[in-house]
Formats: C-alpha cells, sequence, structure tokens
C-alpha cells in the first residue's frame, strides 16, 4: 500500500476515563475521499483532529504523507515546532468556521503562506486572489469575515486550508451550523475538490452527500469503527445493526 | 469658614512649582505604565503557561502585590528592602520599582482575562496552518485580545496616574510634594490643595472620555 496518503494505527485516546478512540486502524489512499459517519460522540472528530494533532493520542501512529508520529503513553511528544510543520502539511475546515474577525478576507488565506511558508506578501495575495476564485469569492476579498453568510464564510476556510497547499483535507462537520438553504455551496465546493483528486477525510451527517462523494464509508460507534466499505455498499446495504439502526434515521432525507 | 477670603494667587506665585510637580507626575505616569504593561503581560502570559511552575510563580507574584497596600509596598521597598540586600536605591528608583510591580500586578490579570475570552477555534484554526503556538498568540490571539483590554487597561492606568500621589510620602518630588512645600510656605493649604485636586481631575478628565469612546467602538464592533 504504497499509494497511501494516510495510514493510522492502533490509535487510542481518552479524555479521562472515558476511552474515546480504541485502537483505530484507517488507511486513506491518495485521491480517495472517505466519509466518518456515526452518533455524536463516537469519536470521529476526535479521530480527525488526531491527525493533525489538534487531539494529541495517547498511543498508536499517524502518517500523512512523508510525516509520521508515533505516540506512547508516556515519552514527551516532539516539539511544538514539530508538530506544527506537520500540521502544516494537512489543510483542517471546522465547523464553525474560525476564520480570523480582525483581517479581511484575502488576509485570512494569505495568512498561512505568509506566516508558516513565509512566502512573499504579493505572491501570496495572488495565491490567496485565485483561491478564492476557485470557491466562487473572487469579488469579496477585501470585506471582513462578518459582512459574509455561513456558506460563504466556510468557503474561505475552505480556501485559508487549501492556501498551504497541504497533502489532505479535514472537514469536520463542516456544514452542520450553515442554514439548510446555504449547504448546497459548500457542499459543491468540496465536490469539486474531489475531482480534483484531493485527498480528503470528511466527518459528516450528510449521509446522501457522503453516498455521492466518498469512495469509502466507515461509521463509528464508541469509540471503534464498526462497519467500513465502498460508500454506496455501506450506505445502502449495511451488514452491521448498529449502521442500520443509524442509517435508519436519515432514510427519508438520503 | 464662613469668612474665608481665598487667596488663590498663590498658585500663581509657585506656578513653577506646581508645573514641575505636574511634568513629575505625568512623567512618573508614563514610565509605571509602559513598566506594569511589559511585566503586566508577562506575567499574564506566564498564567497561561503549561508549566505550573511558571504558573505559581506569576500567581505568587500577582496575589502579592494585589493584596498589599501600595504606600505599605512604598515603604518597604524603599527603606526595608536595602537592609534586606544591602543595595541602596534612591526614592525614585523604589518608587517606579513599586508602582510598576504593582501596576503590572493588576495589568496581568487584564491581559490574561482578555486572552482567555478569545474563543479556542481561533486558536485551533492558527495551529491548524501549521502556526506555532507563539505565533499563534502574536498574530491571531493578542490582536483581538488587546482590543478587549484596551478600556479595562485604560482604567487601570487612569488608578495608577493617582496612586503616584503616594510617591510624596518618599520626598519623590511629584505634584503631591510640591504642593505640600508650597502650602507649608504658605499656611494656604485650602488653596493649595483644591489646585491639586483640580489639576489631578483636568489631567485625567479627557482620558476617562477616550475610554468611554473606546467602550462604546468595542460594544458596537461586537
Amino acid at each position: 500500500m504504497d499509494n497511501c496518503k494516510i495510514e493510522i494505527s492502533a490509535l487510542r485516546k481518552s479524555f479521562g476515563a472515558l476511552a474515546v478512540l480504541r485502537d483505530i486502524n484507517l488507511k486513506v489512499e491518495a485521491g480517495s475521499v472517505v466519509a466518518l459517519i456515526g452518533p455524536s460522540g463516537s469519536g470521529k472528530s476526535t479521530l480527525l483532529r488526531c491527525i493533525n494533532l489538534l487531539v494529541l493520542p495517547e498511543g498508536g501512529r499517524i502518517r500523512v504523507g512523508d510525516d509520521a508520529f508515533s505516540f506512547d503513553g508516556n515519552a514527551k511528544l516532539s516539539s511544538t515546532r514539530e508538530q506544527a510543520r506537520f500540521r502544516s502539511n494537512t489543510g483542517m475546515v471546522f465547523q464553525h468556521f474560525n476564520l480570523f474577525p480582525h483581517m479581511t478576507v484575502v488576509q485570512n488565506v494569505m495568512e498561512g503562506p505568509l506566516s508558516v511558508k513565509r512566502m512573499p506578501k504579493a505572491k501570496a495575495e495572488a495565491v490567496a486572489r485565485k483561491l478564492l476564485d476557485k470557491v466562487g469569492l473572487s469579488d469579496k476579498g477585501d470585506v471582513y469575515p462578518n459582512k459574509l453568510s455561513g456558506g460563504q464564510k466556510q468557503r474561505v476556510a475552505i480556501a485559508r486550508a487549501l492556501a498551504m497547499e497541504p497533502a489532505v483535507m479535514l472537514f469536520d462537520e463542516v456544514t452542520s451550523a450553515l442554514d439548510p438553504e446555504l449547504v448546497g455551496e459548500v457542499l459543491n465546493v468540496i465536490r469539486d475538490l474531489a475531482a480534483d483528486g484531493m485527498t480528503m477525510i470528511i466527518v459528516t451527517h450528510e449521509i446522501g452527500f457522503a453516498r455521492e462523494v466518498a469512495d469509502r464509508v466507515l461509521f463509528m460507534r464508541d469509540g471503534v469503527i464498526v462497519e467500513e466499505g465502498p460508500a454506496r455498499e455501506v450506505i445502502d446495504h449495511p451488514k452491521e445493526e448498529t449502521t442500520r439502526v443509524f442509517l435508519s434515521h436519515f432514510h427519508n432525507r438520503g | 469658614m464662613i469668612s474665608y477670603t481665598w487667596h488663590f494667587e498663590v498658585i500663581w506665585q509657585y506656578s513653577r512649582l506646581f508645573l514641575a510637580g505636574t511634568g513629575v507626575t505625568i512623567g512618573l505616569t508614563i514610565a509605571v505604565v509602559i513598566l506594569g504593561l511589559l511585566i503586566g503581560l508577562v506575567a499574564g502570559l506566564m498564567q497561561l503557561a503549561r508549566s505550573p511552575v511558571l504558573r505559581w510563580v506569576s500567581w505568587a507574584y500577582i496575589e502579592m502585590f494585589r493584596l498589599t497596600p501600595l504606600l505599605v509596598l512604598l515603604l518597604w521597598f524603599y527603606y526595608a528592602l536595602p537592609m534586606l540586600t544591602g543595595i541602596k536605591i534612591d526614592a525614585l528608583s523604589a518608587s517606579v520599582i513599586t508602582l510598576s510591580l504593582y501596576g503590572g500586578s493588576f495589568y496581568a490579570e487584564v491581559i490574561r482575562g482578555g486572552i482567555v475570552s478569545i474563543e479556542s477555534g481561533q486558536t485551533e484554526a492558527g495551529l491548524a496552518l501549521g502556526m506555532t503556538p507563539a505565533r499563534v498568540m502574536r498574530r491571531i490571539v493578542l490582536p483581538q485580545a488587546i482590543k478587549r483590554m484596551i478600556p479595562p487597561l485604560m482604567n487601570q492606568s487612569i488608578i495608577q496616574f493617582k496612586n503616584t500621589s503616594l510617591v510624596s510620602v518618599l520626598a519623590v518630588p511629584d505634584l503631591l510634594y510640591q504642593g505640600q512645600v508650597v502650602a507649608m510656605d504658605t499656611y494656604r493649604a485650602l488653596e493649595v490643595y483644591t489646585a491639586i485636586a483640580a489639576i489631578y481631575f483636568v489631567v485625567l478628565l479627557p482620558l476617562t472620555v477616550i475610554v468611554k469612546m473606546a467602550e462604546r467602538r468595542l460594544a458596537q464592533s461586537n
């Protein structure tokens, strides 16, 4: 499996006495899209946040591209500088956008290249404007985020993550905080990225979208991957009872 | 009292002393505000450090100065500290050190509070881009936090301006000390102390108006 962009083995994490992730193993091939579904509290967001070290696992191993991190119980983790370098290789989009309110839209997108890659300002701005064009917001570059709708904010957040040219993109329930009529514009951008061959992991409650865009679907519950397989197979013909029960809540929406 | 004749002209006769005193008071305030802010920033950031030792040291400093009367601290730094260390410091240095440390302990709480008021999602977004925690603090968190800190920091600085009057007990020639000299010279305590109160008031009035305006602007931008 040389073709894997993300490889996770024996990953463990608990918050106090609560085991949130128990022995997670996962491989994501280059250019493929994996959707993580499951009830809230199943550990899917924690898994996603472990992949870019926003949450530090207690055991196991994570590889993204050529960069690998091993974790074991008590060993002091690598320096914050190394963690930062590791994170710069993954793009993350959050449920609540987390745009920087003191910067204009284009400055938000430029921030990564400027401050992490030390790119000259003019070049960073050119990169940012191009990405804003890609997400359909070329006319919003010079406004502040508070002037945007939720869907526009989330598209800026995607552009901001893309500006670092990450090896993989991680989406953490990126449409959950949006009004229903704004979900489509964000999903369209993600759909375009999938078509471009971006490697992605998407935590989502949009089962229909997962079925359409993802190559594979993972169903998580209580910190373990209960079922995984090709998207249509898992969603249309789940093998496990828990998967079936979970998906039955969505049938009228599929 | 009823038949008292005011003689404010003595203020004019001694106007050079009042002017010099006001200059010392303002200069001292500027020095202790700047130094206090630097100390407060360090202590405030230490409060948020991962190391428990750093947190404990800054906590001990902050509480020690917040919970001790400033007058006691001034006397301690001027009279007691030299006995302890054998290093003699002049009254002005003792005043600057004490007031800066005292102010810094209050600034530290304001700065810590401002920083923790910024949503954790901002830090996460910065980290996710690959920024180091120090850079996230400088580029993302502090610029937003400072906006929220400005009104309480200015209020604290106004209090510091008034606090400087206590250095007169160490014979630092500030406004109050010069006033005491004039009062003793002329036996015109009523005019002199009224004038001194008025000078403090007049200097601070525009500052409080600026704070009010800053608070209003902040409320709007939120």
